[in-house]
């Protein structure tokens, strides 16, 4: 069922600007043409009976429930499928018609149990409350549900369980798994009173296609489908409106409480960003947050290989001021730094960039968005001027041609997925570009019309090949061009596109894409109308990740898609708030804002503000703080929220700089692969545990808001204020609002931003200023940011990882719908029945000749190291290509990885490695050591006895 | 830091300016590009690299690193 508190007009809402006036049961109401009967009486507070129609799904008419009558027409249509015509009056309440219903009620419950109150859907039922409205306690036909009481419940699912006994065959169920989620694993069947709800050929829940994303059970109307929460923790007693704490679609849910347990999650209905659906780890894998595997105390130890020793919030904190103080003043005030999370809230990424800015009194912050989309942030900040996408997620649905880059949102962020295949259901064309045939180039009812297959790392040459069509076939918006854009980087530009070298025919044996559909994907976005790109890591994640971003501007720019409704360049963020810990100031050369720290003026606002001086030179970033920690001469790292050890690549690089540090801060719910290498671990907070704020892909700023208290005793926000008043710069915010109302103060595109408005408007989308009170959905509507847009030469430079007779394959990697990240949440709940290791797939023919067998056990190795997995068969990968996931240390994906990087942000290349596959059998020395090093890790934990002096250790420890 | 780790990043940024006809500006660009996001320690480092000779640096990233030098003192810390 919806949302406890959500009052559902039964039919979507019209977005027509005609208004049609209609009468209902004597009462005027003006209304969108379009609109249903029923939902036009909600508007008037009259709720007509229904049990087959909800607001999130297309009306169906099949209860026969929502009768009325209407003056000067025959019969009693279905208020749900009949809509407002002018002068129309309509009466929802008759004898006749509450004679009808009774008797369609009566129908309903000779097929269903009146155990009310045994029942979990008991109070929250929407059978119980149309059969009580109408005294519906018996039937005249049968009662108890005779024909189905014996069927066996499915409860297959970890989640939600399936009761045919309670079903009323609505067919609610299976239209939310049509129209809104779009997988179509459901159907109804059987005739007659032998009809029941189907997964798939009748297999289990989980045996079935059914993805989990929970869509049927919020659109069930009794408790056939019900959360197991609900069964086994009974009705919740109160609703917290939050965000979800992970993809970067930012979905709106409401969390459903009792006491401080929450019960179960439901995507807000009213939610900007998903419009009332979620997928199964937000609506679902929140069971992290109270797993047992939680650190609640903090822990100090001198060395890393001496045990834990649990010790007060005060011993901690005053232990890592003191080994920052006394490493600052031993090898120098660069020697420290800092790293944000794109998991934690703006509030909390901005404190910790100011905490090393002001306290430690550098320039050495960054954030996990390097190792992902900092080649967004360059590439749209020098081409369009502001470095974000360019539009709403419902913008899609004005899009003509949608272009998916290097991105999987169907796995990664599916509910933004969803959204998309709506869109090309209704007859939008689909371009996808990637080396995999990830769903959507073939899934129900819809298929991509080109899907350029290209090898791993050649993203820039086919990019500029469809440049080249485009421009050498005067397909180009030249008004355009010469109104919005630098028209001599545009002359430079369109020169180097049409030259030969770039077309498609000439760049075929690179990119092995046929040429005829590089020119057929190219025509078809320059000229089939609303042309919107969306890219993911598939992009940002490679030697020119910059590069490509650049181009992907170049190609909308040169199709006049940008500035409107349906059009735009958006970058699909990976976590939760990429996009706000990017706004935040947490890169090493730039303030919230982006705002460089050598602008003298953006600087004295800072340090006016601040109390402080600032330095005017960019920090280290991530990879340069591993080398300066192996030369020598970086020592101290405070980790917020990121697992380095395990999401870096080039493991064994990242651990070796990790253990030459002196001192290791890591703030984190678990002990994570970093801890391992730490010196002080810091409780961190769940998203259930704190306020705040999270900026999704669209620009979204939503409210997160404190549902538990911390279990560690904190939040995130608090802990970084008390290492920052133990190291003597003062920080005494009462709560993230106060946090909030500072970044307004110093970054103009969040200068109208504030609790109250959140509160009042339910989300904003920046710049949210004086120009824009309520936000912006589309940007560069009228001009481009940065003034004229600018277009940049897109050079192709392949990349130095080279396949060779050793190392044959191209390794990718990717995500999986079921995990998050480095799993450290998801793997955490019980999401891990679908996926409990990371596989890696390969292609028959790759795996023929290696006499590799679907399951086998594989060697993965590179020129950076090697590790092993089990395979995956498949003919998803193309010859020549294999891919996996990296959501579990064991697996040891990134030690593969090489440290390749973007030529501008450093972001690493994780999306091309040379590798050769062999079968193997037995585990690999990564596997045997990660397993030492987890059991010591628990046994330090435990074991821990010893007190940590705070005394300063000497560099040989 | 490790030389070799500061000369391939510079001859990466080179490699993307370098098709820019005028080298010469081509070089200004990897010098802005240097200056704006490189902890003032690197680009320390790889004018002490280039001045001992400067091996390993591409054409463009070596004008780049002789301009760096020209305006950086001799030695940083």
């Amino acid at each position: 069922m919806y949302a406890q508190d959500y009052i559902d007009p039964g039919t979507p809402e019209s977005t027509a600007d005609e208004l049609v006036t209609v009468e209902i049961d004597g009462v005027s109401v003006t209304v969108p043409e379009g609109t249903s009967i029923m939902r036009a009486a909600a508007d008037l507070g009259i709720m007509v009976p229904k049990l087959c129609a909800t607001d999130s799904l297309d009306p169906f008419g099949s209860c026969r429930l929502c009768l009325v009558e209407i003056e000067g027409r025959k019969g009693y249509p279905a208020s749900c499928t009949t809509t407002v015509a002018p002068g129309m009056k309509v009466r929802t309440q008759s004898e006749k018609l509450t004679q009808l219903r009774e008797n369609v009620l009566e129908l309903y419950v000779s097929d269903h149990p009146l155990d009310c109150d045994t029942c979990p859907g008991n109070g929250h039922c929407e059978l119980q409350d149309m059969a009580d409205a109408h005294g519906i306690t018996t039937s005249r036909y049968d009662v108890g549900g005779r024909v189905h009481r014996d069927t066996p419940k499915d409860i297959s699912n970890p989640y939600f369980a399936f009761d045919p006994d309670l079903c009323i065959v609505c067919s609610r169920c299976v239209r939310a798994c049509d129209e809104v989620q779009g997988t179509f694993a459901l159907t109804i069947d059987g005739r007659g009173f032998d009809s029941k709800v189907s997964a798939s050929q009748n297999e289990p829940f989980l045996e079935s296609e059914c993805v989990s994303c929970g869509a049927c059970v919020e659109a069930c109307p009794t408790a056939a489908l019900t959360e197991k929460s609900i069964i086994a923790l009974g009705r919740p007693e109160s609703t917290v409106t939050t965000t979800c704490g992970y993809c970067g679609v930012g979905c709106s849910l409401k969390a459903e409480i009792k006491g401080e347990t929450v019960v179960r999650m439901v995507p807000n209905r009213e939610g900007h960003a998903n419009k009332g659906h979620a997928c199964v780890k937000g609506r679902f894998a929140f069971g992290y947050a109270t797993h047992a595997d939680r650190i609640v105390k903090p822990m100090v130890r001198k060395k890393i290989t001496d045990p834990w020793r649990e010790v007060t919030w005060e011993e901690a904190i005053g232990y890592a001021a003191s080994e920052i103080k006394r490493i600052q003043a031993k090898y120098g005030k660069y020697a420290v730094g800092g790293i944000t999370s794109s998991r934690c809230t703006n509030e909390e990424t901005f404190l910790v960039q100011k905490l090393v800015r002001a306290a430690f009194g550098n320039n050495n912050v960054d954030t996990c968005a390097r190792v992902c989309h900092s080649p967004t942030g360059y590439g749209l900040k020098h081409t369009l001027g502001e470095s974000a996408g360019t539009q709403e997620f419902s913008s899609v649905m004005k899009s003509d041609v949608i272009v998916v880059i290097g991105a999987n949102p169907t796995e990664a962020h599916p509910v933004f997925g969803s959204q998309l295949k709506r869109r090309l259901r209704q007859g939008a064309k689909l371009i996808v570009i990637d080396p995999r045939e990830i769903e959507l180039v073939r899934a129900p009812h819809i298929a991509a019309d080109y899907h350029l297959q290209l090898r791993p790392g050649t993203n820039v040459a086919i990019i500029n090949a469809l440049a080249h069509v485009i421009v050498t076939e005067g397909l180009t918006k030249d008004d355009y061009i010469e109104s919005r854009c630098e028209v001599d980087s545009y002359r430079r530009w369109k020169e180097f596109v049409a030259d030969p070298k770039n077309s498609p025919e000439a760049v075929a044996d690179i990119t092995g894409v046929p040429a005829s559909l590089v020119r057929g994907a190219a025509r078809l976005y320059a000229t089939g109308g609303n042309g919107a790109i969306y890219y993911g890591l598939g992009v940002t994640e490679h030697s020119q990740g910059t590069t490509m971003v650049m181009g992907i501007a170049n190609l909308a720019m040169a199709t006049g898609n940008l500035g409107r409704e349906g059009v735009g360049v958006n970058p699909l963020r990976g976590q939760n708030n990429v996009q706000g810990s990017c706004d935040m100031g947490s890169f090493p050369h730039e303030y919230s804002g982006y705002r460089h720290v050598s602008d003298e003026a953006v600087r004295a606002q800072f340090e006016s503000s601040w109390g402080v001086t600032l330095e005017p030179e960019p920090g280290l970033r991530i990879p340069n703080m591993f080398e300066a920690a192996l030369d020598g001469s970086f020592k101290a790292l405070y980790i917020q929220g990121e697992d380095m050890a395990q999401s870096d690549p080039n493991t064994q690089h990242v651990i070796s700089a990790l253990s030459a540090m002196e001192c290791v801060i890591v703030q984190d719910l678990f002990l994570n692969e970093t801890a391992k290498y730490a010196h002080i671990f810091l409780p961190g907070s769940s998203f259930l545990e704190k306020d705040g704020t999270f900026t999704n892909a669209e620009r979204r700023i939503s409210r997160t808001r404190k549902i538990m208290e911390p279990l560690g005793g904190y939040q995130d926000w608090e802990v970084t204020m008390m290492l920052s008043n133990a190291l003597g710069y003062p920080m005494n915010y009462t709560h993230p609002s106060e946090i909030m109302d500072e970044i307004a103060r110093l970054t103009p595109t969040f200068a109208g931003v504030s609790y109250e408005k959140l509160d009042r408007l339910g989300s904003i989308q920046w710049p949210c200023n004086e120009d824009a009170p309520a936000g912006t959905p589309t940007m560069h509507v009228d001009e481009f940011v940065r003034g004229k847009g600018k277009f940049y030469v897109t050079e192709y430079v392949p990349t130095e990882e080279r396949t060779s007779s050793r190392f044959p394959l191209l390794l990718t990697t990717g995500r999986i719908l079921s995990q998050y990240n480095v799993g450290a949440q998801t793997r955490r709940t019980h999401n891990v029945v679908w996926h409990s290791e990371d596989r890696l797939e390969i292609h028959p023919h790759d795996a023929n000749v290696r006499g590799i067998r679907d399951g086998d056990w594989v060697g993965i190795a590179s020129r950076a190291g090697d590790t092993v997995m089990r395979a995956e068969v498949t003919e998803r990968v193309q010859p020549g290509v294999v891919y996996t996931t990296f959501h579990f240390p064991e697996s040891g994906a990134n030690l593969v990885t090489t440290d390749n990087s973007d030529w501008a942000t450093n972001c690493p290349e994780y999306k091309v490695t040379a590798v050769q596959v062999v079968k193997v059998s037995q585990p690999s020395e990564w596997r045997k050591r990660h397993r030492e090093l987890t059991k010591r890790q628990r046994i330090q934990r435990r074991a821990g006895g010893g007190r940590v002096s705070a005394q300063p250790h000497s560099p040989s420890e | 830091m490790h030389s070799d780790y500061l000369v391939r990043m510079a001859n990466d940024i080179s490699r993307f300016f370098a098709s820019d006809p005028d080298q010469e500006q081509a070089a200004r660009n990897v010098l802005g590009h240097l200056k704006r996001f490189w902890d003032p320690r690197m680009r320390a480092q790889i004018v002490e690299h280039y001045r001992a000779g400067g091996t390993g640096l591409s054409d463009i990233a070596a004008k780049a690193v002789a301009q760096l030098a020209e305006e950086e003192p001799a030695k940083q810390t």
